[in-house]
């Protein structure tokens, strides 16, 4: 068995470091090390985009992200993303449009909205799904995550 | 106003920091050996001296939004101030009654006694505050959690008061307000749960941490029905964090759970490491040949010869077929559907002794706990389950296999434990929609209008999942959509034949409808054209009531053609019903009564070299009065789009008595780039007790889209999911 190695990261703007086994993924290490438990899991397999987080800014499926191979980063989830007490534009915007139903697929696809929104790919409905596409809602709260986003992005 | 008749339904006690109510709902164990009634707390208000209100809801959210919806029958006609308003989730007790949450019944079920109960309660704080100000409690109003007394100048608020309304009397007879004064139902409300969810604080079943508590991932046979013939431990348990390796019988009697090895670790990833190291034989069992294949054969036989029992019959349509110059006949088939709820399975449970606590994500504490009661062969009075919330249920948390293996592993370790599926054991151990085949014989009379129509369904039954075959009579639920079609046809039959399958069968939103209306409202769409009618005209002048033994639920909520007819004239009105289309678009309709819901869907579609678009959907259902409108519109929609995933994506195949797919590259759901842009609820308030919007809305999706398909194409697809790609 390879032993435990030492990482450092910025997690929701605080300098985290510690000793994992080189097979953790970050979703492991969020939820269990960092009892994050905002980041839920879904497929395991990068299908469903649940466990979607922002690493150095860009949405990554954290249930294949090796925490390892991120050693340096700054890593946001959707328990940082919220700044003091005023939500993220696109937090507020999925609670002004009710954009959610189960709310388990939520914190990914609200982290996944920002980065489009950021990235400037929330310009058209049509843009914002495709970006969103790989975000999975069962419930499918599609109509209103669209309306979300769209009206983040104006807001923005 | 309506004056409700009072029970003894309230108790009402003063607590510290404020007053405490005690309600019960029906379905409570109320009955005394002399069958009087005697008050037993399932429903409870706590007004605080905080000025908060804290209601403790017994259903199950899973996104459904209930814990908003009830909490707003309580504030409505309590006055409160909704904001001050602190929803709490119940535990499993017997007091609450029937705990189970589906077949779109929370609201249905709570409307009068919960409405009720804030109104008694208004009363008693009015009360209490006429008293102490010496005013005609009739002097005085309520508004945002205040009593007010315009004349005096007084404004006193709930929380001041709730010390003394508790020792006001329980008024005899209680008033609810009519619709025109509501304030609070029918405005669109955020749900309660909404801001916790937004910032990743919302506690699900796989959030659940218990002090002491190991992991656990469990080796089910990949065979339905196969038993652990032997099992090689010893790797598994060399893998670092690996503490024990146990087995998990099956067990039947309705609890459903497979035979498998459970592997218990200090952490899930350990879990799953030891579980690939397992090497376990199996004894597959009498159902490794079982493949879709085989139920096609045996379903495509079983249609094309009498049933082999009636379900409803009228007239006969037997001769009426035998002598019609045509017969219009088709087969409709319909796969096993997976429900990929989000959230995998999970439990969280702790075996002690004869005691045992749960953790579950369950739409059915109570079912889980009468369950774990049944199976760890101890009383109902040791166990206790605790509701999470949920990631998504759809129906297939009702079952209560995964809390009691949960609690199974448990008890072997003796630890707390916390069983985690992975996706693909999600997938492949549901309880699935069961796959049918519809074959229906139809003819027209003289008048174009349908004379005969003899409806066989083959199909494994649900009911046989959970308990012995159906007996004859109305028996099989499988006919849900068929034999109680609401069409005037002189000559009806309907048949069915079991399949005998070792598929685990469950209840997906909405059940059988998802298929038996798909068969029929695509059959009258056929006999419409083909007797050269408009479909929309055709619908109207055959709907009537039931004419044929009905299903369950109906004593209580009759069936009504006027509010079938209400949605689809309703639904066609707002699509445009019959205005000339761009060139290649086709429009197609559905209709259907679903859970004592009322829904009309019309689809406006193109199709361009074989890919299909869909430009715009319009519902139109009839629930009743809507309580939360925005939360009303969500279920619609998600309805639509599920039952449209369903319609094009989903298929659940067996191949040596097993499910084939995995995850969601195999089973792939409807994504958000896929789902229609325009989709618009309407809805038709008929002034009743509101049923629910859960189910209604997905049946006529299908049958819409495929319809629509055929009015844009000429082409009839009668197989689910439908053999086109979207553009």
């Amino acid at each position: 068995m390879p032993s435990p190695v030492a990482i450092r990261l910025r997690v929701n703007d605080a300098a985290w470091s510690g000793t994992i086994d080189p097979w953790t993924t970050l979703l492991e290490l969020l939820r269990v090390e960092l009892g994050l438990t905002g980041t839920n899991r879904g497929c395991d397999r990068g299908e469903c985009g649940t466990c979607v987080v922002l690493v150095d800014g860009r949405p990554v499926p954290s249930c294949l992200t090796l925490a390892l191979s991120i050693d340096g980063a700054a890593v946001t989830t959707i328990e940082g993303l919220a700044s003091d007490e005023s939500l993220h534009p696109v937090q507020q915007a999925f609670v002004d449009h009710d954009a959610l139903q189960c709310g388990f697929c939520t914190p990914g696809q609200i982290l996944a909205g920002a980065a489009c929104i950021a990235a400037g790919r929330a310009g058209s409905d049509r843009d914002i799904r495709e970006w969103m596409s790989g975000q999975l809602c069962r419930c499918a709260a599609y109509p209103q995550i669209v309306a979300a986003i769209r009206s983040a992005a104006k807001s923005g | 106003m309506t004056a409700f008749s009072r029970r003894e339904f309230l108790r009402v006690t003063a607590v510290a920091g404020g007053l405490l109510a005690t309600i019960t709902l029906p379905g409570c164990r109320t009955e005394d050996g002399a069958g009087a009634s005697t008050l037993d707390p399932s429903l409870f208000v706590r007004i605080n001296d905080d000025n908060s209100i804290t209601i403790t809801v017994a259903k199950s959210e899973m996104g459904q939004g209930v814990r908003t919806s009830l909490a707003m029958l309580v504030a409505e006609d309590l006055d409160a101030d909704w904001s001050q308003i602190k929803v709490e989730q119940a535990s499993y007790h017997p007091k609450y009654g029937e705990m189970g949450t589906g077949g779109s019944g929370s609201v249905r079920d709570n409307w009068k006694q919960m409405r009720e109960a804030g109104a008694a309660l208004r009363a008693m704080l009015v009360a209490a505050a006429a008293k102490e100000w010496e005013v005609e409690p009739a002097e005085c109003r309520t508004e945002n959690s205040f009593v007010i007394h315009e004349g005096k100048g007084r404004r006193a608020h709930y929380g001041s008061l709730a010390a003394k309304a508790a020792s006001q009397p329980v008024p005899r007879e209680v008033v609810v307000k009519p619709r025109a004064q509501w304030t609070l139902l029918g405005k669109d409300k955020v749900g309660v749960d909404v801001a916790d969810i937004s910032h990743g604080r919302a506690g699900y079943g796989l959030d659940v941490r218990v002090p002491g508590m190991l992991y656990a991932s469990i080796e089910r046979t990949r065979v339905f029905g196969g038993t652990v013939k032997s099992v090689d431990k010893a790797a598994a348990l060399a893998v670092p964090g690996v503490k024990d390796v146990v087995e998990i019988p099956a067990v039947g009697n309705g609890v459903n759970i497979h035979a498998g090895v459970a592997v218990v670790a200090t952490n899930t990833w350990a879990a799953l490491q030891g579980r690939r190291a397992l090497k376990v034989e199996w004894d597959t069992g009498r159902r490794a040949a079982e493949s879709s294949e085989s139920y096609r054969s045996f379903m495509a036989a079983a249609v094309e010869k009498t049933g082999e029992e009636t379900v409803n019959k009228r007239g006969d349509p037997d001769a009426v077929l035998a002598r019609a110059s045509t017969v219009f006949s088709a087969t409709f088939e319909t796969p096993f559907l997976s429900h990929a709820t989000m959230e995998p399975m999970n439990a969280t449970a702790s075996v002690v002794g004869d005691k045992v606590e749960a953790w579950s994500p369950t739409q059915f504490p109570d079912w889980g706990a009468q369950a774990l009661a049944q199976v760890l062969k101890t009383a109902i009075e040791n166990v206790q389950v605790h509701t999470t919330l949920m990631g998504g249920g759809f129906g297939r948390r009702i079952n209560p296999d995964f809390t009691v293996e949960a609690a199974l592993v448990s008890r072997q370790v003796k630890q707390p434990v916390k069983v985690v599926w992975t996706r693909e054991d999600d997938l492949r151990h549901d309880f699935y929609r069961p796959c049918a085949m519809h074959r229906i014989d139809a003819s027209l009379g003289s008048d174009g209008m349908p004379e005969a129509w003899r409806h066989r369904i083959s199909t494994p039954s649900i009911d046989v999942s959970y308990g012995p075959k159906p007996k004859a009579g109305w028996g099989p639920n499988e006919a849900d959509g068929s034999g109680n079609m609401s069409y005037r046809i002189p000559h009806r039959s309907c048949e069915y034949t079991l399949l005998d399958s070792g598929v685990p069968r469950g209840w997906w939103r909405a059940v059988s409808t998802t298929h038996g209306v798909f068969a029929t409202e695509s059959m009258i769409d056929e006999l419409a054209v083909a007797a050269g009618k408009d479909p929309v005209a055709f619908r109207m002048a055959l709907i009537d009531g039931y004419t044929l033994p009905q299903p369950p639920d109906s004593d209580r909520f009759a069936f009504d053609p006027a509010r079938l007819k209400g949605v689809l004239e309703a639904a066609a009105a707002k699509a445009g019903w019959g205005r000339t289309l761009p060139p290649g678009h086709g429009m197609g309709v559905a209709c259907s009564f679903d859970h004592l819901g009322y829904a009309a869907e019309v689809f406006e579609v193109s199709v361009r070299a074989d890919r299909l678009r869909i430009h715009r959907v319009v519902c139109a259902a009839d629930s009743g009065p809507i309580v939360n409108p925005t939360g009303a519109r969500a279920q619609i929609e998600g309805g639509i789009i599920q039952g449209l995933s369903a319609a094009l994506k989903e298929r659940i195949t067996i191949a040596g008595g097993a499910v084939t797919q995995g995850n969601f590259d195999s089973y792939s759901l409807l994504r958000i780039n896929e789902a229609p842009t325009v989709i618009e609820a309407y809805f038709v308030e008929t002034d009743t007790v509101p049923t629910g919007l859960g189910e209604p809305s997905v049946p006529p999706v299908a049958p819409a889209l495929a319809n629509a398909i055929f009015n844009a194409t000429g082409k009839r697809l009668r197989t689910l999911p439908l053999d086109i790609k979207l553009a």
